[in-house]
This record gives C-alpha cells, sequence and structure tokens, in this order.
C-alpha cells in the first residue's frame, strides 16, 4: 500500500504542472506506522477519510504511510509538496524538523505538525488534550480496581507522557485517597509483544485496572485473559476484550481536518497552536462497557460532562509535585504552553521519572 | 521478591522466550549448513498472518500452525531457489525476503485485523505441573511451548549424534569436501533452509496465536533480527539456542517487573540487557583466537557450485 500511494504521489508529480484554481484542493498526511495500527495512524486515516466524505470531490487526498521519522520523512514531505498538495499534515512527532525545513522552501504550502512546537508562517501545530481522556480514566480507575492498584503502561518519558500519568493519577485518588499507581515504561509505541509483556508483569504485581499509552490492542487481550480490567487507547479497542474493556479513550481528528481544510479553502488560515479535546469533540469516550456497576458510570458521565462544558481543568492548582514542590500554585490552570513542558510527578506517585 | 513472583517471572521468560527459540533454532540449522538466511522477520510475519487467517477461517488454532509452518516454507522456498540455484547474494536476497514479507503480510492480513481468536489454552501436565516450583515454570503452558522443547531435545540428538548431523556439518564446513565424497551439497542446504523456514512459521504463529491471539501489521517487531542475534550468541550450538532464549525472555522481562517494583533504572538501560548480553559474549568468545575458529560454519554465506573447485 505504501508503494501505491508513492505511486500516486509520482503521478500527481507529473501533472503538477495543470494545476487550476478550479482543482480541488489537495491535501497530502504522512503516517509514521501502518494505516492497520488499529491505534495512532488509523485514526489520522479515519480523519482523512472524513475529510474526503465531507467535502467529496472538492478535496484530493493522498497519504503515505510507515514514514520513518528522520531524513525519509524530508524526502516524502518534500515529494508531497512537490505533488502540488495544498495543504500537508504530518502526523508524528519526530516529523517536527523535516517538516519545519520542507515548509521554508514550499512558501505556497501550507503545512500542519501534530504534536510538536515549532511554527512559522506557513506551519501550523495541532495536539490533542489527550489528559482529559486520561483524567476520566483515572476516576474509573479509581473505583474499579478491588486491590487498589493501578498500572500505567508508558511509551517514553515524554511530557505528553507525564502529563497524561499524573492526570490519570489525580483522577484516580480523586475517588479513591488509598490508590497507588505502578508504572512501566514499555519504551515504544507499538509492539504487541512487549505490551502484552508490560500488562503481565503489572497484574502479577497486583494491578486490577490498566491504563496503556501504548497503540496495539494487546494490553486488553492480557487482561481479557486473566479476567482483569483495561481501558483501550487512541481508537476503539472493545471487540478485543469483550469483558475487560472499560471504554476507549478514541481520538477524533476528523473535525480538525474539516475546519482547517475549510479555512485554506476560505483564505482564512492562520499558523496557530492548537490543542483540541473532549470540547472540540476531538475525543470520545467510545463502548462504554455496559457491564460497568451504575455508580461507576454515573461519575464517568459527571466528570465527562464538566470537563465538556469547561468547567472543570485537570491541572487546577494547588497541586504539588512528589518532590513536595508546588507545581501549580492555586487558583491557576496551566496554560497550554505550560502543559507542553510537565516533567514531574504529581503527589503520591512513588516513582521516579526516568532520566 | 517473594517466590511467587519468581515462578511467574520465570514462567513469563519461558513463554517470552519461545518465539526466539524457535526462530533461532530454524535459523541455527540453516547457517549449519553453510547459508544465511536474513529473511527470518518476513517469513516470520507470513506465518503469523496465514496461521491466523487459517485459524480464523476455520475455528481450529492447529490448523493455524500448519498453515503457518507451510507459508514459512514456501517463502523459504523461494529464497532457496534464488540462492542456491541462482546463486543470488544470500543478504541482499534475504533482506529482500524480509521487506517482501512485511509488506505481503500487511496485504494479505488486512482483512482480518481487529478480529479476535480463541487461541490455544494452557495445558497443565499432570503429575509434572504439581512438582513444587519447577512445575509451574515449565509445566503449565500451552501445546506450541512444549513442542518447542521437544524440537530443542530433538535437535540437540540429530545434530551431535547422528549422521544426518555429521552431513549437515561437512556441507557447512567444506561443501567441496561434501561434494567429492557424494553427498549433494545443494539437496541439504534445500533442506536446512526449508526447515528454517518451517520454524519461522511456527514463531509467527506463536506470535498471532498464542501470544498476542489477533493480527496486526509488523506484529512481530524486530524478534526475527534478535534471533539472528541469538545463533552468535549461543556459537551455533542448539542447547546455548534454548539457554538464550530463555536468558533473552527474562531480560525483556525483567526490564518491565523491575520498573513495577518501583527502581529507578533507566528503562533504556534495561531495554538494552539482551544486547549487552550478546555483546559479552562474543567478547569473551573471541578472546580464544583458536576456539573463534571453531565456531562459525567456514562457508557460511558462501554460495556452492558443484562445478568449480575450491
Amino acid at each position: 500500500m505504501k508503494l501505491k500511494s508513492l505511486l500516486v504521489s509520482l503521478g500527481l508529480l507529473a501533472g503538477a504542472s495543470a494545476i487550476q484554481a478550479a482543482e480541488p484542493l489537495k491535501v497530502g498526511f504522512v503516517y509514521v506506522g501502518p494505516v492497520g495500527d488499529l491505534g495512532w495512524s488509523y485514526e489520522h486515516d479515519m480523519g482523512r477519510k472524513g475529510l474526503e466524505e465531507y467535502f467529496g470531490d472538492k478535496v484530493k487526498t493522498t497519504y503515505v504511510e510507515n514514514v520513518p521519522e528522520g531524513a525519509d520523512a524530508e524526502r516524502v514531505i518534500t515529494q508531497l509538496a512537490k505533488a502540488g498538495n495544498d495543504l500537508i499534515f504530518t502526523t508524528s512527532f519526530g516529523f517536527m524538523n523535516p517538516t519545519v525545513k520542507v515548509a521554508k522552501r514550499f512558501p505556497k504550502v501550507t503545512f500542519e505538525h501534530a504534536t510538536g512546537y515549532k511554527l512559522s508562517k506557513n506551519l501550523g501545530t495541532y495536539v490533542l488534550r489527550t489528559y482529559e481522556g486520561r483524567y476520566i480514566s483515572g476516576v474509573t480507575a479509581g473505583m474499579m480496581t478491588k486491590t487498589n492498584t493501578i498500572g500505567y503502561i508508558g511509551s517514553f518519558p515524554i511530557p505528553e507522557v507525564i502529563r497524561d500519568i499524573n492526570a490519570a493519577y489525580m483522577g484516580a485518588k480523586s475517588v479513591n485517597p488509598d490508590v497507588k499507581m505502578k508504572i512501566v515504561w514499555a519504551n515504544t509505541w507499538y509492539d504487541p509483544g512487549k505490551e502484552t509483556d508490560a500488562a503481565n508483569a503489572l497484574m502479577d504485581q497486583g494491578v486490577d485496572v490498566m491504563l496503556q499509552h501504548t497503540d496495539s490492542p494487546a494490553p486488553l487481550i492480557a487482561a481479557e485473559k486473566r479476567g482483569l480490567r483495561a481501558i483501550g487507547q487512541a481508537s476503539d479497542q472493545s471487540k478485543f476484550a469483550p469483558n475487560a474493556h472499560i471504554f476507549s479513550v478514541r481520538d477524533d481528528w476528523a473535525p480538525y481536518y474539516i475546519k482547517q481544510v475549510q479555512a485554506v479553502m476560505d483564505g482564512t488560515w492562520e499558523s496557530k497552536d492548537f490543542w483540541g479535546g473532549f470540547q472540540d469533540d476531538m475525543l470520545t469516550l467510545a463502548s462504554i462497557n455496559p457491564n460497568l456497576p451504575k455508580d461507576v458510570r454515573a461519575k464517568i458521565d459527571a466528570t465527562l460532562a464538566s470537563i465538556k462544558s469547561g468547567e472543570f481543568k485537570p491541572f487546577t492548582g494547588p497541586i504539588k509535585d512528589n518532590k513536595g514542590n508546588v507545581a501549580v500554585p492555586a487558583n491557576h490552570s496551566l496554560t497550554d504552553v505550560e502543559l507542553a513542558q510537565v516533567n514531574w510527578y504529581v503527589e503520591g506517585i512513588t516513582d521516579e521519572i526516568p532520566r | 521478591m517473594d517466590s511467587d513472583l519468581i515462578v511467574q517471572i520465570l514462567f513469563a521468560a519461558i513463554k517470552t522466550g519461545t518465539p526466539l527459540l524457535f526462530i533461532a533454532l530454524g535459523e541455527l540449522i540453516c547457517e549449519k549448513s553453510g547459508v544465511l538466511n536474513l529473511g527470518q522477520e518476513g517469513m516470520m510475519l507470513m506465518g503469523a498472518v496465514v496461521g491466523f487467517l487459517a485459524a480464523y477461517g476455520t475455528g481450529s488454532a492447529g490448523l493455524g500452525v500448519l498453515a503457518a509452518m507451510l507459508m514459512g516454507c514456501l517463502m523459504s522456498l523461494i529464497f532457496a531457489a534464488l540462492v542456491l540455484h541462482l546463486g543470488a547474494n544470500q543478504v541482499a536476497t534475504g533482506l529482500a525476503l524480509t521487506i517482501f514479507g512485511t509488506g505481503l503480510s500487511a496485504f494479505v492480513g488486512s482483512g482480518v485485523v481487529g478480529q479476535t481468536i480463541q487461541g490455544f489454552q494452557p495445558i497443565a501436565i499432570p503429575l509434572l505441573s504439581d512438582i513444587p516450583f519447577i512445575g509451574k515454570i515449565l509445566f503449565t503452558h500451552d501445546i506450541l511451548v512444549y513442542s518447542s522443547f521437544a524440537i530443542t531435545f530433538a535437535l540437540l540428538y540429530v545434530v551431535n549424534k547422528t549422521r544426518i548431523g555429521l552431513t549437515l556439518k561437512a556441507v557447512g564446513e567444506n561443501p567441496h569436501a561434501a561434494n567429492a565424497i557424494g553427498i549433494k551439497v545443494l539437496r541439504v542446504r534445500y533442506l536446512s533452509v526449508m526447515f528454517g523456514g518451517v520454524m519461522a512459521g511456527m514463531a509467527g504463529a506463536y506470535m498471532s496465536l498464542v501470544y498476542t491471539p489477533m493480527w496486526v501489521e509488523n506484529m512481530t517487531a524486530g524478534r526475527g533480527w534478535i534471533a539472528l542475534a541469538l545463533v552468535v550468541f549461543a556459537s551455533w550450538r542448539v542447547g546455548r539456542i534454548m539457554l538464550g532464549a530463555y536468558l533473552f525472555g527474562l531480560a525483556s522481562i525483567m526490564h518491565l517487573v523491575l520498573q513495577g517494583l518501583g527502581w529507578s533504572i533507566s528503562p533504556n538501560l534495561l531495554a538494552m540487557l539482551p544486547y549487552v548480553a550478546t555483546v559479552i559474549v562474543m567478547v569473551i568468545i573471541s578472546a580464544d583466537q583458536f576456539k573463534e575458529k571453531l565456531l562459525a560454519p567456514r562457508s557460511l554465506g558462501k554460495p556452492f557450485d558443484p562445478r568449480q573447485m575450491a
């Protein structure tokens, strides 16, 4: 499929000179994983399909999947720009520098980079408030655990993941003061075998509800096998674990992609750092399991409602870090810029961030 | 650490080591005959996807394993035809096989992404599984793990104690001499490569039917490459392959367990453990100049053309 999409972009390259205003807007996507990963890249591709559905023949989309983060990425992005794409989405943190470079060389093309922080005149960034979903996950896990031990499978100790670990723990603590959290770093975004091992290691140590910040459904399957519970990440993973699955925090990129394509069509696009969450319909709770106790379900709905209305923000002070320093002062909610720099664990997490 | 946890860790180490054991045993036989096949990852992925498809279609995990073994064998035949018959470069052909298998498996499996099956259930062997400590670690697995035990012991015998083992060694060490005494060098190599394919297929089936009973693209995540390192680590001995596979399994389990116990060791450092172990073994082996020469099959990676004399 990768070959096919490359051929498509080569084909576009040949016809690039014939572009006129009446032509459809050409939108390119660069994915870090396969579209069949059922997680991160899969959801971006669902967003792309949503875009096509919404605009019909007013847009023409191309994607390249499985693009390694590095020199290859620059080549692929350049190719997409040369092929006459008007708007290019690069969807992984590691595409940041290649995107910045290519954006400089193609000032007439608009670029959007997911999860990065470098902006320029024709380059915007966008990121999900995944910590909102993590907070609700934490609340649920805190209520569901019988051993008072919940587990978190981390990928890499970057601010996004550390922020989400904090949100999950604060959520759990808010309903269960005795809760403990065990954190295991799998050191990968995607390795079903490794994720299974991590899940089993946690369950061997008394964890009975798991959250994951890695992309495959393997931890859910492991939990299903042992009759324990877990929460899905990025896409709806309920079918992998009909009993174990609590809910999945699903990423939904389509609303954002539609909005930005419209802006480029109207000539109103401007470079911004955009953060989207439940309020923007870019996060949803997918397939909440009907086997949850009534009070847990009610609490999930209530927490979701208060986040969605903007009334509650998880990172509102006073919050102390686990070394006793004030991390967020009273009456202050972390701004987006501050959220992007969280590098401390909240008070109560008896662990240290690996350096 | 209590003894229950230790039992669970060792149990998990064997499970984690099993796919490595399968694929490394296959590669070992292949290399013993003098052929270096870097296509392990591709064969394993094809085995995983075809095994899953068969198990999903027929509802029988056993048929899934059979299909995976056949598929691995078919993949290895492509390799064998190119390398042995047409004399293509082994390294390049092997790499091509991996790339081919990775892409094709994603294509073939796209229809069943997200489906689940009932994989193999564990079977506790009566009596043996009641032995304290050891019983739980060794004898409460599923049928594929038991087959890996059986295959290892069978190979130990065949490679070290039989005429077949000697023939294999002769072909790998000096194909021209073997040819001169009437051994069909190419036939032995064909069979060895096919054996490697069958084992890679089994390793794939273990991944998609037992370890994580599902199919997703690239689910083997580089285990084929670890197996290649493992063969060197084991210095081409069957027994050491088993030991090494479980050590690798243990190292990757410990990396996760220690974190859960609150040890603040850098996960990057822990993730390196299996590779550090390989390097250390290499250093120890290489320190002995004489021994080193006896290890790798001498004709490894070199094509054999019966018309040319050595």
